[in-house]
């Protein structure tokens, strides 16, 4: 025993001394692109950062839901991100009926959709003792049902000014991307200067350790999940308000999305370790390089294998040999 | 010996649960042509179970079973359709890809959920490239294998009797299949008595990327033309005919047969909705309930086991 | 075995041998200047206290680890390959109290794992036969059957498949076997077979490395005592040179220290009982009790169900009733990403933040005046938690529990690889803390630890076998309870 805990601190960790901020890449990567993609197609770089803006705070909301879930370390992710955010859509929608009134009423409707679903998520990891993939996978395909039987395949309007709402902007910058940076400021004061930060890190590190550290394991997993159900529910909220109503498919790419942005914005995926603001840079960045292979006029198939690769490329140079073992 | 049992007893209850309970609502399936429609698919799934099951063997999770077939699927049906040679090499590079990705995952120590999940998403794409909208043919050789007649039971229920029966000698049987379970069982074991878990961990992802490669050639046998997201399903379906069929997360604890068996209960729960005239919104969602169902049992069958 | 006819002196070339063996970890010198010579027919007992070097000398010997100075000569083959091949060209083989099986396989498939260059036709039928002989050899009469899997067999029986495949018939014959604490978890009876059967090896030629803390078991088998003193091979001569308490005299003998604890300890007064489990474990609050016995006899398993008894998953304490202090740092302890700050004040969080926030500023003191009352080494305590020395990184376990309020302190073998300075300073810092009221659970697996205790609970197979106060807290009386069956079978 002692022979191996000498060996693990005589390695020293050389690629954190050098990458002290691993969410630069991001932001550099996002740059690069956006240059690249602004001088190919010529187009106005202010309305495409505009754009990158919008869509990347979609990205980003569900990205911080599900950063904290992988912060707690290996075997958790949360699949079920994609059918919440359209069951949480097309209730909202549904109870507002596009009426302007219902509006805030709608909202707590679709945060109510996410706690559900968050706890039940957290019900079946904790009592059935599932492995988070296979339990938020599984009743994924509850939510989404639930959402075909209350969609019934119509498009649901959102109430008008929730749309110019979700459209807008303010000083140049999207509503959206207000509420993905106000977000994005709370998770970073929760991770860094709260308690219940230092627990989901401790977590994420060594779980028994945490556990006989006194940390309430139990109560903070269950705060992540619910969490994570609530930022989908949200961003499915302002993406239907956003693109004029909701469809059983707005969730489909935010499956890897999610995971992409955090894995990309310098968050180890083996847990204990966030990064906040690289979660805004990834979702940058997988904006603008869509839209750059779009404007090389590149395909579906094309930009989906660029994503993949890109993915799996992160992940193998953000590794370190051993870590999963 | 006797817990493998116990952990093949679940399974095979389901099954034939799930068959008295179709029977009962449709005497009329109690027959080679009914059974052969129940099972209509059951190849394929068994063919992709078996692919997750050789990953899971090695305590790993592949989320592109799904892509994967589909992308195998696209290939069959053009180019193994058009340009044979052409067709099978694509297809043994994939498989090479699978295998490389395993020696990767080992060598840098990566997490194997991220890295498929964003294979899936290179496998979804190939797919798209190679067939932007359904279509292709599938080969002759194929659509007559799959269309075989065998006397008395249909081939939906033979043949993967005999793949989880091959599976078996090799992964139960031989010595290969014996090491790659230790890979599983005990990764340092493995290391120490001088195996490459490199070489291990490769093989065990080449041997699912060959029966991804089957899984989607029979399904193009069967449905004669693709297209990109004919499989999408089988993720969770390979992922849930495992678990169903008793193997474990973790441990190396995996069953050829139980995992098929899984498949073919799965495959049965989906005609078995139909069959209950369930509105089609729900069907997703029953899958889903049956899933959590099996494992809430499960659970409770382990325990008792545990106190036993 | 019966082939292996070589017969002591027939073949005088040795199985291997050391010259100078230095072997560090960074700044740990695990093993210093070690030279040790192991020929055929010997049974080499190996002797000393925890962290003595013993492991470290036994993973040189089978080439899993390289030493960092010196030879290491294995009989007939040129050092050209790595020593793992070496080691296994030469026939070595070991056994750890880790267990090296697959659970998921059966009993002759295990026996593939390490026999790589088995026959691969109808390999089942030979893995069987040769399981079943080698179990028939070490073991006669055992009841386990070459086709049960693993993991449905007890510990005691995937201890006996261990053993019997390290002594099993496989490519090459085994020349030298390394047997690490081989009978902590079998019985009486299953280990006088064991300690027959290594007699009848080394009669017949082989060679055997038996690492044990049961003084009966080495002056059974043994032809040769090594002892090892921090790092160090302080003797080594035939066993007829030593007596039982020669050797306990050259591990290293801690005594007089313990007495004069002892008297000071004894005559405080206690207060009520706030402790008390369900296996009769109970402690009263300024009361340092002890758990004692040999490694792995359930007191480990006993502290954890109490501190898990008592701590929240729910509801964060401001309170907590009960802390804990790691031993296996890297398993329950030590929170690898951070830095010593935060690893020291991950437990009283919620005592000195008012609210949800950590009230950065009551951190900064708490730790460093916990920096300088256990002294921690460091320049700078956002350093890394890792670039800390072991004994540091303990002693920031030990911070990280004692700063809390708690009443109870749980402490499952806290001294694992902390020099003596360190640990005179803790025992210190106990006695002051527990003269204060608070009330502490030690596991240690060290003699001159638990003579530091008020109370003593003796394990034995994961139950409390005797409970000693005052006086009676004695080296013998401890060793007499935790040996107890082995003591009367023989």
């Amino acid at each position: 025993m002692t022979d191996k805990t000498v060996l693990t601190q005589a390695r020293p960790n050389p690629a954190r001394t050098v990458l002290q901020k691993p969410w630069l890449w991001a932001y550099l990567a996002a740059t690069l692109t956006f240059a690249a993609t602004s001088m190919i197609a010529g187009s106005d770089a202010g309305s495409l950062f505009y754009a990158a803006l919008t869509f990347a705070s979609f990205s980003a909301i569900v990205g911080i839901g599900q950063m904290l879930v992988i912060t707690l370390g290996p075997g958790n992710i949360d699949l079920s991100i994609p059918a919440t955010m359209t069951l949480a859509a097309t209730l909202a929608l549904k109870f507002m009926d596009t009426q302007t009134a219902l509006i805030l009423p709608g909202l707590l409707v679709a945060i109510g959709v996410g706690i559900g679903c968050g706890l039940v998520n957290f019900i079946l990891i904790l009592l059935l003792r599932i492995p988070p993939i296979i339990a938020t996978l599984s009743a994924s395909f509850l939510y989404q049902s639930l959402a075909i039987w209350s969609n019934r395949g119509l498009r649901i309007k959102p109430p008008e000014s929730l749309a110019e709402f979700a459209t807008g902007g303010a000083l140049g910058i999207p509503n959206v991307a207000l509420a993905g940076i106000i977000l994005a400021t709370g998770a970073w004061v929760l991770l860094e200067r709260s308690i219940a930060g230092r627990w989901i890190s401790a977590i994420g590190q060594n779980l028994r350790a945490a556990r006989l550290s006194g940390v309430p394991v139990n109560a903070v997993r269950f705060g992540i999940y619910v969490n994570s159900a609530v930022c989908a529910a949200l961003t499915g909220f302002l993406l239907a308000s956003f693109s004029g109503g909701a469809n059983l498919n707005m969730g489909t790419e935010y499956m890897l999305m999610s995971i992409a942005v955090v894995v990309i914005g310098g968050s180890s995926i083996g847990g204990g370790n966030s990064n906040v603001p690289g979660i805004w840079g990834a979702a940058l960045f997988m904006f603008l390089i869509v839209s750059m292979l779009n404007s090389y006029g590149l395909g579906a198939g094309i930009r989906l294998i660029l994503t993949g690769l890109v993915i799996v490329g992160v992940v193998t140079l953000a590794s370190r040999k051993g870590y999963d073992a | 010996m006797t817990s493998d049992r116990l952990r093949l007893l679940l399974p095979m209850m389901s099954l034939a649960v799930l068959l008295g309970a179709v029977f009962y609502l449709q005497p009329r399936a109690m027959s080679y042509f009914g059974l052969n429609l129940l099972f209509n698919l059951a190849i394929p799934v068994a063919l992709a179970t078996i692919a997750q099951m050789m990953i899971i063997m090695v305590n790993d999770i592949d989320l592109s079973v799904g892509t994967f077939v589909s992308f195998c699927a696209c290939v069959t049906a053009t180019f193994v359709h058009d340009t044979p040679l052409l067709g099978y090499a694509i297809l043994a590079t994939a498989i090479l890809a699978y295998a490389a990705l395993g020696a990767l995952i080992q060598l840098r120590g990566l997490p194997a959920i991220v890295v498929t999940l964003g294979m899936s998403f290179v496998w979804g794409g190939l797919a798209v490239l190679i067939l932007p909208s359904p279509g292709g043919a599938s080969p002759e050789w194929l659509k007559t294998l799959m269309g075989l007649k065998t006397p008395l039971i249909p081939i939906a229920v033979i043949a993967p009797l005999v793949i989880a029966l091959v599976v078996h000698l090799l992964i139960k049987r031989s010595w290969v299949g014996v090491i790659l379970q230790g890979v599983g069982g005990n990764e340092r074991a493995m290391e120490r008595a001088g195996w490459s878990v490199v070489r291990l961990r490769a093989a065990a992802y080449g041997l699912a990327g060959l029966f991804g490669v089957l899984a989607g050639m029979c399904l193009v046998g069967l449905t004669t033309a693709a297209d990109a997201n004919i499989a999408l399903r089988y993720t969770l379906l390979s992922i849930a005919g495992v678990i169903l069929g008793g193997g474990e997360f973790v441990g190396g604890r995996i069953s050829p047969f139980g995992a098929v068996i899984g498949a073919l209960t799965l495959t049965l729960a989906a005609s078995f909705l139909s069959f209950l005239r369930l509105s089609p919104d729900w069907q997703i969602g029953a899958q889903g309930a049956i899933l959590i169902l099996v494992l809430a049992v499960r659970l409770l069958f382990l325990r008792k086991e545990a106190a036993a | 075995m019966d082939d292996t006819e070589i017969g002591p002196g027939a073949d005088p070339a040795p199985v291997v041998t050391l010259e100078q063996v230095h072997m560090s970890f960074g700044p740990v010198h695990a093993l210093q200047a070690a030279s040790l010579m192991i020929s055929p027919g010997v049974c080499i007992g190996l002797v000393g206290h925890n962290g003595a070097g013993k492991s470290t000398l036994a993973n040189v010997i089978n080439g899993r680890l390289a030493q960092t100075q010196g030879q290491v000569q294995y009989r007939g083959e040129d050092p050209v390959q790595r020593n793992s091949q070496n080691a296994h060209n030469a026939g070595v083989r070991s056994v750890f109290q880790e267990l090296s099986l697959c659970p998921n396989l059966t009993v002759l498939e295990n026996l593939r794992i390490p026999y790589r260059t088995m026959p691969r036709r109808s390999w089942r039928r030979v893995a069987r036969q040769k399981m079943q002989d080698a179990l028939d050899l070490v073991f006669p009469g055992h009841s386990i059957r070459p086709r049960a899997t693993v993991g449905d067999l007890t510990i005691a029986e995937r201890q006996m498949v261990e053993i019997a495949i390290a002594f099993a018939d496989r490519d090459r014959e085994p020349s030298l076997v390394i047997l690490d604490e081989p009978t902590s978890s079998l019985d009486a009876a299953i280990a006088q077979q064991l300690l027959d059967h290594i007699k009848r090896f080394c009669s017949a030629g082989g060679a055997v490395l038996f690492i044990s803390h049961m003084m009966g078991e080495i002056f059974e088998v043994s032809t040769r005592i090594v002892v090892m003193k921090d790092g160090k091979i302080v003797e080594d001569q035939a066993a007829q040179a030593f007596t039982r308490s020669s050797i306990v005299d050259a591990m290293g003998h801690v005594a007089p220290e313990a007495d004069t604890a002892d008297n000071g300890l004894s005559r405080r007064e206690f207060g009520p009982e706030i402790v008390r489990a369900a296996n009769g474990l109970n402690a009263r609050a300024g009361e340092i009790v002890g758990l004692a016995g040999l490694a792995g006899h359930g007191q480990a398993e006993a502290l954890a169900r109490l501190f898990f008894d008592h701590a929240p998953k729910w509801k964060p304490a401001r309170e907590p009733e009960v802390v804990f202090v790691a031993g296996d740092r890297a398993r329950d302890g030590v929170m690898p990403l951070w830095s010593i700050l935060r690893n020291l004040s991950l437990t009283t969080l919620p005592e000195f933040s008012p609210r949800v926030m950590v009230d950065r500023g009551r951190e900064a003191n708490l730790v460093q005046s916990w920096k300088e009352k256990i002294g921690i080494r460091t320049e700078n305590l956002l350093n890394p938690i890792l670039s800390l020395s072991g004994g540091n990184q303990q002693k920031v376990l030990f911070a990280r529990a004692l700063a809390s309020t708690a009443p109870v302190v749980v402490m499952d073998d806290p001294m694992r690889g902390v020099d003596v300075g360190t640990k005179k300073d803790v025992y210190q810092m106990i006695r002051d803390e527990a003269a204060h009221g608070r009330c502490f659970l030690w596991y240690s697996t060290e003699t001159d630890e638990i003579l530091e205790c008020d109370r003593v609970f003796v394990f034995r197979a994961g139950q409390i076998a005797a409970e000693l106060t005052g006086d009676e807290i004695t080296e013998e009386s401890i060793l007499h309870a935790s040996f107890e069956m082995q003591e009367a079978a023989e």
